[in-house]
C-alpha cells in the first residue's frame, strides 16, 4: 500500500508548486529566526524576495556539517527552547557531537515519512517489526519506532545487540520485518546457524537495512541466507534521521520524500548542480522542518538522481541510487559515523602530542573491527609495562567515549607505519563493501 | 648513587631485538646486563651499558624509541640469602619495587642487583643506612 497516495504519486509539475511554496516559507523563516542564515544570506547578497520558486534554490548558499559544529549546541535552532521536545546527537568531525532537535510537528513529520518508508518496503497491518536499530541518541531506533506507531504495525523495540535473545524472540513472536544494519543481519544469521537453527525457517519476510553502505552482493547474500526481501533505507540525523528515502520492491533506487526533503546533486568541487542522472554529492533542503531547518545541506554522500516514474510501485517521487561513496574521509563502522579527525583529537588530548597512527578496519564474521596502531615515540614511551598498558587502556576508553565504538589499540615502533608524501594514508579499510 | 639504565621499546616481532644488539655492537658498546619485560604485542628491553648517553643517541639515530631510566645498583656477596636480605630491608621500610634483575661480577664473588624503585631517593638512603652497598655509575664499571 501507499501511505500517502496523493503525494507519493503526484505528478511532478504539481509537486513543484507545493515545493515552491514551502521553499519560500522556509527561506523567510530561517532568515528571520536563525542568525547563521541571516549572516549567510547577507554575506552572499541574497534577498529573500529573490526566491520565488523551487527553481531559484540554486541561488541559496550551502550548509555544511562544520556550520552545525560551529553553532554547537543550539545555535541552529529556529524556534525557542520551549518548543523543542526531543534532542538527539550524532558524530561530529572533532570533539563535539552534532546536535539535532525536533518540535512536536517535526516528530509528526518523522513519523509520517517513516510510515511512508515502512509501506514502501512492503510493511502492512499484521506485520510485526523487530527493531534492532539502537535506541537512544542514535536516531535509527526511535525513527523506526515512531513510524511503526504511526502505521499501527506492531513493533518490538529490541534495540541492537543481545543476539541470542533477538533470535529467540524472532521465533517466539513470529516477527515478520527486521530493521537493523545489514552487517548485523548477517551476524545474526551466522549466530543462528552456529546454534543449530536455520534463518530461512523464521517468519521474516522483509528487512529494512541502513545506517551503513552495502552492496548488491551483500543484498543477495542477506536475501539468500534469510529468504527475505532486503531493502535499503536512507537517512541522516541532520535532515530527520532514517526516513529521508526508502527503496521499493523494484530494487532500483530509493524514493526520496522530496515534498519535505528537496534533493539536488552537485559537483562537490565546483558546487554546481549536475545534469540529471549524473553522480554527485547529495544536497538536501528541509522544506518543512521547524526546529532545525537546513538550506542546501551537503550530505557528503555520492548518489545519482532518477526522476522517472517507478515501474515497480508507480510512485512519482524521485529515486536516489544506493550511496556510492563519500566526498570526505568519513567512515561508517558498525553503523556509526567515524571521522579520522576525531581519533586524532583523542590522541592529541592524551599527551598533547600528535603521534603517527593508522586505522585498520576489517570485517570478521560480519562485524566491523577497528584497530588503531599508534607509534610510541618519546612522548608516549614509559619504562614501565603497566604505564604502557594504562596508555593503551586510556586510548581505548577515550575513543569509546567519543565515538561509542570499541576499538583495539596496538602500540608499535616509530617509523613502522608507512609514511606518504602529501596527505597521510591514515586509514586502511580491508572490508570488501 | 644513581645508575643510568637504557630502556628501549620494541614490538614483539622477529628481528627487533637482533637489530638493537647489532646497532650497539656496531659501535663497540658492551652490554653488562639485560632484562626484557614483554607483553603480547610489545616489550621493553632494559640494558646496563657503560656509555649510556652515547648508546642512547646511537639508538635514537636508528629510530628506536629509547629513554634513560635511573635505577639503583646494589652489590652483594654472591651467596645464598643476599638477595633476600636486600628485599627484606626494602619491604620493612615500605619501599615499593617496580622491577629488578641481577647479574654476577666477573672477577669477584659478587653479584649486582639492579632495582627500579617507586621512590629512588628514599630507597638509596634506606639501603645505605642498613649497610647495603649501593654502587655509583663509576663503581659499576670499574
Amino acid at each position: 500500500m501507499i501511505w500517502d497516495k496523493s503525494i507519493e504519486s503526484m505528478p511532478l509539475d504539481k509537486l513543484k508548486h507545493i515545493q515552491s511554496d514551502r521553499l519560500k516559507n522556509i527561506v523567510k523563516n530561517v532568515y528571520e529566526n536563525v542568525p547563521f542564515y541571516k549572516r549567510s544570506f547577507n554575506l552572499n547578497d541574497i534577498n529573500v524576495k529573490d526566491i520565488k520558486s523551487i527553481d531559484d534554490i540554486h541561488k541559496l548558499p550551502f550548509t555544511r556539517k562544520t556550520d552545525l559544529r560551529d553553532n554547537y549546541p543550539f545555535g541552529m535552532f529556529a524556534v525557542p527552547m520551549e518548543e523543542i521536545v526531543e534532542i538527539h546527537a550524532s558524530s561530529g568531525t572533532t570533539g563535539n557531537p552534532t546536535v539535532v532537535a525536533y518540535t512536536k510537528n517535526d516528530l509528526k513529520l518523522w513519523a509520517t515519512v517513516m510510515a511512508r518508508a515502512i509501506c514502501i518496503a512492503g510493511g502492512t497491518k499484521g506485520d510485526i517489526i523487530q527493531n534492532a536499530y539502537g535506541y537512544g541518541l542514535f536516531t535509527g531506533g526511535l525513527g523506526v519506532h515512531y513510524g511503526a506507531l504511526e502505521t499501527g504495525i506492531t513493533i518490538v523495540p529490541m534495540s541492537s545487540g543481545n543476539t541470542m535473545k533477538q533470535l529467540q524472540l524472532m521465533r517466539d513472536f513470529s516477527t515478520t520485518i527486521i530493521t537493523c544494519t545489514p552487517s548485523y543481519s548477517l551476524f545474526m544469521a551466522e549466530e543462528a546457524l552456529e546454534n543449530g537453527f536455520n534463518p530461512k525457517e523464521t517468519t521474516l519476510r522483509i528487512g529494512i537495512f541502513g545506517a551503513e553502505p552495502w552492496t548488491e552482493q551483500m543484498r543477495k547474500k542477506i536475501e539468500e541466507i534469510w529468504n527475505i526481501t532486503a531493502l535499503d533505507i536512507y537517512g541522516l540525523s541532520e535532515i530527520i534521521g532514517p526516513g529521508v528515502a526508502q527503496e521499493c520492491i523494484g530494487k532500483n533506487g530509493l524514493h526520496i520524500f522530496s515534498d519535505h526533503f528537496y534533493p539536488e546533486i552537485i559537483d562537490p568541487v565546483t558546487g554546481k548542480v549536475v545534469e540529471n542522472g549524473n553522480e554527485g554529492e547529495l544536497v538536501i533542503t528541509t522544506l518543512t522542518k521547524e526546529a532545525i531547518p537546513l538550506i542546501r545541506y551537503r550530505t557528503g554522500d555520492i548518489v545519482s538522481l532518477n526522476y522517472t516514474q517507478c515501474d515497480a510501485c508507480g510512485r512519482t517521487l524521485p529515486r536516489i541510487s544506493k550511496v556510492k561513496g563519500r566526498t570526505d574521509d568519513m567512515l561508517i563502522i558498525r553503523g556509526i559515523n567515524v571521522f579520522p579527525s576525531q581519533i586524532e583529537s583523542v590522541l592529541l588530548n592524551i599527551k598533547g602530542a600528535q603521534p603517527h597512527y593508522q586505522l585498520i578496519i576489517d570485517r570478521r564474521h560480519s562485524l566491523d573491527t577497528i584497530e588503531i596502531q599508534v607509534e610510541v615515540d618519546e612522548n608516549f614511551f614509559s619504562d614501565e609495562i603497566k604505564k604502557l598498558e594504562m596508555l593503551k587502556q586510556k586510548i581505548k576508553k577515550e575513543i569509546d567515549s567519543v565515538l561509542s565504538l570499541s576499538v583495539d589499540v596496538s602500540l608499535v615502533e616509530p617509523k613502522s607505519l608507512s609514511r606518504s608524501v602529501g596527505k597521510a594514508k591514515r586509514v586502511i579499510d580491508k572490508r570488501n563493501l | 648513587m644513581k645508575v643510568k639504565q637504557l630502556s628501549i621499546f620494541l614490538e614483539n616481532k622477529v628481528g627487533r631485538l637482533l637489530e638493537t644488539t647489532e646497532v650497539l655492537a656496531g659501535q663497540n658498546i658492551n652490554i653488562r646486563a639485560m632484562s626484557i619485560a614483554e607483553t603480547s604485542d610489545f616489550g621493553i628491553v632494559r640494558l646496563i651499558v657503560e656509555n649510556v648517553d652515547n648508546a642512547c643517541k646511537l639508538l635514537k639515530m636508528h629510530d628506536f624509541t629509547v629513554e634513560i631510566t635511573e635505577v639503583i645498583a646494589v652489590e652483594v656477596d654472591d651467596r645464598p640469602g643476599q638477595l633476600a636480605r636486600v628485599l627484606r630491608t626494602l619491604q620493612d621500610n615500605n619501599l615499593n619495587i617496580e622491577y629488578c634483575y641481577a647479574f654476577v661480577e666477573r672477577n669477584q664473588d659478587k653479584a649486582v642487583i639492579i632495582l627500579r624503585m617507586e621512590n629512588i631517593d628514599k630507597s638509596i638512603d634506606t639501603l645505605v643506612n642498613n649497610e647495603i652497598k649501593v654502587l655509583t655509575q663509576e663503581e659499576l664499571f670499574k
